[in-house]
C-alpha cells in the first residue's frame, strides 16, 4: 500500500507509482483528482464544450497508454497539462476556418497596455458574490481575451506553469509569453475592477 | 524622487508582482509604487485579480461528461493493461 500524507490522502507520486504498476484504481483516482482542471483548461483553449470533452478523454487515455514514458522529473499534473494543451491546440487548428485567431498571431507591439480603471476594490468579491456567480464572472472575463493572450494567461496564472514551459508548449518565444501575460493580466484587472470597484472611488480620484 | 515613469513601472509590473526583478530594479520599482498612488492601486488590483483566479475552484464535470469519461477509461483499462 502506498504511503499517505498527514491528511490521509494518497500523495501524487504514490498514486503514479501504483498506476504504473498496473493498478487501475490508482489511475482512476488520478483522473478524478485532475479531471475538472483539465476540462476547464480545454474549454478555455478550445472555447468549445464538445472539443473540450474530446480533449478531456484523449488526455487521460493517452496518459494511461504512455504512463511508462512519464519520467517523474516533472509533476504528474504538469505532464498531463502538456498532453491536454497539445490536444487542445490540435482541435483549434482543425477549426481554424472559424473566427479563431492562431496562437502565433503577430500582435502589434505598439499597442499600449490598458489602464483606465484606477480604483480600489470594494471589499472582498469572494464575500459579495456566490461561488457560482464569481466563477461565471471570471470565465466570461477570460473568454473575452484574445486566444493568444488567453492561452498564455491560463497556462501561467491558472495552471501555474513556468514562462519557459508556457513558451515551449505554445511555440512562442519567452519575451512573447512575457508581453502577452502582461497584457492579459492588465486586461483582466481592468474588467474585474469595473465590476468590483468601490462606488464613487473612481478614475482620477488620486490625480 | 523615483526616476521611473508610470509607463516604465507598468512595463515592469510582472517583474514586480512575480518578484523576478533584479535587486537594483526591484528597489526602483518599490520606490515608485510607494510614491505613486495610481500605480499602487494597479498593483493592488492586479494582485487581487490573480489571487481570485488562482483561488477559484473549477466546477464539477457535467454528469454525462463524467460518465462518458469513466466509460472510455474503463474500456481502455480493460482492453490494454498498462504493463
Amino acid at each position: 500500500m502506498a504511503s499517505t500524507n498527514a491528511t490521509g490522502v494518497f500523495d501524487e507520486s504514490s498514486l503514479v507509482a501504483q498506476a504504473r504498476a498496473g493498478d487501475p484504481r490508482a489511475f482512476t483516482e488520478l483522473v478524478r483528482r485532475y479531471e475538472k482542471r483539465i476540462f476547464r483548461l480545454a474549454k478555455h483553449i478550445t472555447q468549445n464544450e464538445e472539443d473540450a470533452e474530446d480533449v478531456l478523454q484523449e488526455t487521460f487515455l493517452k496518459a494511461y497508454s504512455h504512463l511508462d514514458e512519464f519520467q517523474g522529473q516533472s509533476k504528474f499534473y504538469t505532464w498531463i497539462v502538456r498532453i491536454a494543451v497539445n490536444e487542445s491546440l490540435m482541435k483549434l487548428r482543425k477549426r481554424k476556418s472559424d473566427k479563431m485567431v492562431s496562437m502565433d498571431e503577430t500582435i502589434d507591439t505598439g499597442e499600449e497596455t490598458v489602464v483606465r480603471e484606477i480604483a480600489v476594490w470594494d471589499g472582498n468579491p469572494e464575500q459579495r458574490y456566490s461561488r457560482e456567480e464569481l466563477r461565471q464572472i471570471l470565465e466570461k472575463a477570460v473568454d473575452s481575451l484574445r486566444p493568444a493572450f488567453r492561452a498564455v494567461f491560463v497556462l501561467r496564472d491558472v495552471e501555474e506553469l513556468s514562462t519557459e514551459e508556457t513558451a515551449d508548449l505554445l511555440n512562442l518565444s519567452v519575451p512573447a509569453v512575457k508581453s502577452r501575460l502582461l497584457r492579459a493580466r492588465l486586461q483582466l484587472r481592468e474588467k474585474l475592477t469595473r465590476l468590483f470597484k468601490r462606488k464613487g472611488d473612481d478614475v482620477f480620484a488620486y490625480m | 524622487m523615483s526616476l521611473l515613469t508610470c509607463k516604465d513601472f507598468l512595463n515592469e509590473l510582472n517583474e514586480y508582482l512575480d518578484e523576478t526583478a533584479d535587486p537594483g530594479l526591484r528597489q526602483e520599482l518599490e520606490q515608485h509604487v510607494n510614491e505613486c498612488p495610481n500605480c499602487w492601486v494597479v498593483v493592488d488590483t492586479t494582485r487581487k485579480t490573480l489571487q481570485i483566479f488562482k483561488s477559484t475552484e473549477p466546477e464539477d464535470l457535467p454528469p454525462d461528461v463524467e460518465r462518458r469519461l469513466m466509460e472510455a477509461l474503463q474500456r481502455k483499462m480493460a482492453g490494454q493493461p498498462s504493463r
